[in-house]
């Protein structure tokens, strides 16, 4: 089991470095903040002065090293944009998006496992039809459109909901929960029901019928343990796909998330912010990868012992 | 009463399995096909019958509906199955699950596969005293180490904690074997319960099934291919071809005088009876495809007896001498020849 | 390997050793062809017919819509849908005037010639990394899973932002961003499939002979594979339909005067309340286009699998009267 965690963790680590590394690099490619901070007329001096302050005169390399010994100490510069703590902003923005992304897949994962059991229980009955249409439908809507649907039909036409903000009680979550959860619950459905189908047809469920195991204790006591590894890494993928920021619902309903925070930053070649908030989603991203393992591991015995190939 | 396996239902009055008029239907791509057409035979408390048969004869697929786990591409059709008198066909399913385990209860081949994977095998060897005895989970564990303990597994108390992919193939089987008699069922179908495993631990196997059978006073139906497998261990046997029952009687009398051309050329392919030099007899082509049984004798197309006759009129199964029937037009010149 | 439901009984391995595609490898075995199984299948018969009207659209309709996607016409600005202004007022015009229908018309063009280069650079090039690397197992499969697994670590949307604002957001520049985010996909599918496949008799038994591994993976690994890549492709093509859609919408996509139905959407979500049918009606476009391929997508994954098949033909049994469909007679 220990050993198998080491292996995992290397191998995510990998991703994770490369990641920070390939962000702060490219982010040099997009051109001197300068240009964007001073004003057309400032002389030469001037930009050369403001290249210096903040270590853009700097090869990337050097610019790469002060960055990594700095971030060793937790810091993590300021923002050219708010004078403020890159550090601040960034914690300020990510419990937003951890908590979109929370209930996001909480609901995902509950409800597709009901839905995609149910369906696969028995293949090809109306409501497996209903469920495999519904589930393609959801997976393959634009989310920016559904948004906006969203919008005209409860904000706008029939005046139930909040168009935007983050300000009053539940009702400001059900457009962007909405929004979110609609994707990865159409994928999820599908999964659990190929997976389920697969399960409910494997030999040891036809041993557990023959000792007259009825349908729940089919389904939930024999088939859903061994149909739930697919599920929980198709979650995973998705979660870090929410992780790394929600931008379109961020943007439309007014969030102030992390993707929205990391477009706004590299726009403004605000190279702090971006890349504090690209540090701590990979991380984030790493521990999920970490925890999805685990799950596994602890769900599927013949993983805990896997012996390096 | 008449002797065991005629197929005539009144033959088998106090049998633990009667199968009548058995009939299964698979849908396909291209149609539907019938995979087990007419198939009848019974047996009684304590004796073991062998359906024999090449893989594809529908040997499985009448072990699978017998038991009520077919795919829901199969369909029983027609016929009925009596297990100790109830026509479990006709059953509600949850009919059905009081009688799967007590009444009847079933090995499948492959037990790697037939185990859970992610359940530790004493927690699926208590599930039958879970199911139908209602017992707590620290009963229905002791219930199990003590089958784990009956068939022969070292350390039952240790190992009811492991998972099957902790145990060699013979231990799996001997599992899978424990699981299936645990409520002393009147009926076990074992389904080619062997053929995965070494020749050695093959032998081991069967003796413990033949002892379980002696201890609990089962009824065994044997699937197999394996002529010396039914040759030792069955009373009666069920030559079955093309989703069709072929031939029936006691093993002894149809292995020593075959009264069809398909268990003749069997029997005449088991090396034992080659003749040394020449090379060794075989059946020669490959069963039918299930699309295309043809509409006369199912065997016409390989049998050296074939002729214009089989080709137009299905021979029935029909009786050859005392507790024995074969389905060829031409089973007396076989007996003569 | 443990896999109980073996794909190569019956169906593949027999044909694999021939350079078969799969619908051409033994007729007899495999009777009814695919477009009647498609037939049986309403859903999937209907995905089909949409997705290719949508591109024949998409080749085609250009041609005679002329330049009445981009000309302004101030008096006719934010029409709605009528029958009163001829073909192209149909479904009502824009801010500027322009006739929606033909923008959505120009907008398939746009959207399939990002989308379908996309879908085949990362197919072509995953699929051919992954299964060479699934072949060949240790270091070489090692850096291709680890390069797909940083590929797809990537904040996506961050690095097409990066992208696009270093070079400039061209439609080949949002192409090549599509393939090289997907390609981890196909590499991951290709060589999970060609590692199966290389412990696979068949293959053993052309390594005997001396086959070059190349031959090998041309021959006998990708007709097997194919299918699967094929069905990923298919799904990922709603994908990146999806990604480019978003991208315009949020202005970093496809640029004006060009236009998407995503960049349509954006265009029209400002004037939602006055004039719904401008980002209404992409959005049905991009549904309908991306429900369809998935469903297709649903079915061939269906068609294709030998354990599956059988679903297919289910719903025949319901239809008994017109079984007389399939002719074939059953003994």
């Amino acid at each position: 089991m220990t050993s198998f965690l080491g292996r995992r963790i290397v191998s995510s680590a990998i991703p994770l470095v490369f990641v920070v590394l390939g962000v702060f690099c490219l982010a040099r490619l997009t051109g001197n903040p300068v240009d964007l901070y001073l004003p057309l007329s400032a002389t030469s001096q001037q930009r050369a002065e403001f290249s210096a302050a903040h270590g853009f005169d700097d090869s990337i390399p050097v610019q790469l090293w002060d960055y990594l010994t700095q971030a060793a100490q937790f810091d993590f510069g300021t923002s050219l944009r708010t004078g403020q703590s890159a550090a601040t902003m960034v914690l300020d923005a990510f419990p937003v998006t951890l908590q979109l992304a929370g209930v996001t897949m909480l609901l995902a994962i509950l409800g597709a496992l009901l839905v995609g059991s149910l369906a696969a229980y028995r293949p090809n009955s109306l409501i497996d039809r209903i469920a495999g249409l519904l589930s393609m439908i959801a997976a393959s809507i634009p989310d920016f459109w559904f948004a906006i649907m969203g919008v005209l039909v409860f904000g706008v036409g029939l005046d139930w909901l909040p168009t935007s903000g983050t300000l009053g009680g539940a009702e400001v979550w059900v457009l962007p929960i909405a929004t979110l959860v609609i994707r990865p619950f159409g994928v999820l459905v599908q999964v659990v029901r190929g997976s389920m189908v697969g399960a409910l047809s494997a030999p040891y469920v036809k041993v557990a019928r023959s000792k007259g195991a009825g349908a729940g204790r089919v389904v939930f006591g024999h088939a859903l343990r061994n149909a739930v590894t697919p599920v929980l890494t198709v979650a995973g993928d998705l979660t870090v796909g929410l992780v790394n920021g929600a931008v379109i619902v961020e943007t439309i309903f007014g969030w102030p998330g992390i993707g929205k925070l990391m477009i706004d930053s590299i726009l403004q070649r605000d190279f702090a912010v971006l890349q504090a908030a690209v540090l701590i989603t990979a991380v984030t991203i790493f521990a999920l990868n970490i925890l999805v393992d685990v799950c596994h591991a602890l769900i599927d015995p013949r993983v805990r012992q896997a012996v390096p190939a | 009463m008449k002797p065991s396996t005629l197929p005539a239902p009144a033959a088998a009055e106090g049998a633990a399995l009667e199968v009548e008029g058995l009939r299964v239907e698979l849908r396909t791509p291209s149609g539907t096909v019938r995979a087990v057409d007419d198939v009848s035979f019974s047996v009684r408390k304590g004796r073991t019958l062998a359906l024999l048969g090449e893989s594809g004869c529908g040997k499985s697929m009448t072990a699978l509906s017998i038991a009520g786990l077919l795919d829901p591409v199969a369909e029983v059709t027609e016929g009925s199955v009596r297990v100790s008198g109830t026509d479990v066909l006709r059953l509600s399913p949850a009919g059905r699950r009081k009688l799967a385990g007590p009444g009847l209860s079933i090995v499948f081949q492959d037990a790697l596969t037939a185990l859970n994977p992610v359940q530790p095998v004493g927690r699926q060897l208590a599930e039958p005293f879970r199911i139908h005895r209602g017992l707590s989970r620290r009963e229905a564990k002791e219930k199990a180490i003590e089958l784990m303990t009956r068939v022969g597994i070292p350390e039952p108390r240790l190992r009811a904690r492991s998972y099957p992919h902790q145990f060699s193939g013979g231990m799996r089987q001997r599992l899978l074997i424990a699981m299936a008699v645990a409520l002393d069922p009147d009926v076990l179908i074992a389904d080619e319960p062997t053929t995965a495993l070494d020749v050695t631990v093959q032998a081991q196997i069967m003796r413990l099934l033949r002892d379980l059978q002696t201890e609990r006073d089962m009824a065994i139906v044997l699937i197999t291919h394996d002529l010396a497998v039914v040759a030792q261990r069955a009373d009666d046997v069920v030559v079955m071809y093309a989703g069709n029952v072929v031939e029936t009687g006691p093993v002894h009398e149809v292995f020593a005088h075959p009264r069809h051309p398909y268990t003749k050329g069997l029997l005449d392919s088991v090396p034992e009876h080659a003749v040394r030099g020449r090379p060794l007899p075989a059946v020669p082509g490959s069963p039918p495809e299930l699309s295309a049984v043809p509409s006369g004798c199912v065997f016409q197309a390989r049998c050296p007896l074939a002729q214009e006759r089989c080709a137009q009129e299905r021979p029935h199964l029909v009786s050859v001498g005392a507790s024995r029937s074969a389905a060829c037009h031409f089973s007396e010149e076989l007996d003569r020849v | 390997m443990t896999d109980p439901a073996d794909r190569s009984s019956g169906d593949t391995t027999p044909e694999a050793t021939s350079v078969a595609t799969p619908e051409a490898a033994s007729p007899r075995t495999r009777p009814p062809r695919w477009w009647l199984l498609l037939g049986r299948d309403r859903g999937a018969a209907v995905a089909a017919v949409i997705l290719g009207l949508v591109f024949l659209i998409a080749l085609v309709g250009r041609l005679f819509i002329g330049d009445r996607a981009i000309r302004q016409d101030l008096k006719a600005s934010l029409r709605p849908p009528s029958f009163d202004h001829g073909f192209y007022g149909l479904l009502g015009t824009d801010v500027l005037g322009r006739s929606v229908l033909a923008r959505l018309i120009e907008a398939a063009g746009t959207t399939l010639y990002v989308a379908v280069p996309a879908v085949l650079c990362s197919l072509l090039i995953g699929s051919a990394l992954g299964m060479w690397a699934g072949y060949h197992g240790g270091w070489r499969e090692n850096i291709a899973m680890r390069t797909a697994d940083v590929i797809l670590s990537f904040p996506s949307l961050l690095i097409a932002v990066v992208v696009l604002y270093v070079f400039s957001p061209s439609a080949l520049n949002i192409v090549l961003i599509l393939a090289v985010a997907r390609i981890p996909v196909y590499l991951r599918t290709a060589r999970a499939e060609s590692a199966e496949l290389r412990s696979r008799l068949f293959v053993d038994a052309a390594r005997t002979f001396g086959t070059p591994s190349r031959n090998i993976i041309y021959r006998h690994i990708l007709p097997i594979a194919l299918p699967t890549l094929l069905t990923v492709a298919t799904l990922d093509f709603c994908f990146v339909m999806l990604t480019e859609s978003s991208l315009s919408f949020l202005g970093i996509g496809i640029q004006p005067p060009d236009v998407s139905w995503g960049l349509m959407v954006a265009q029209g979500r400002q004037y939602l309340q006055t004039a719904w049918w401008i980002a209404v009606l992409p959005g049905i476009a991009i549904v309908l286009t991306t429900v369809s391929a998935t469903v297709l997508a649903a079915w061939v994954r269906l068609a294709t699998d030998p354990a599956q098949r059988w679903r297919l033909t289910l719903p025949k049994k319901r239809r008994g009267a017109r079984a007389a469909v399939s002719p074939e007679v059953i003994a």
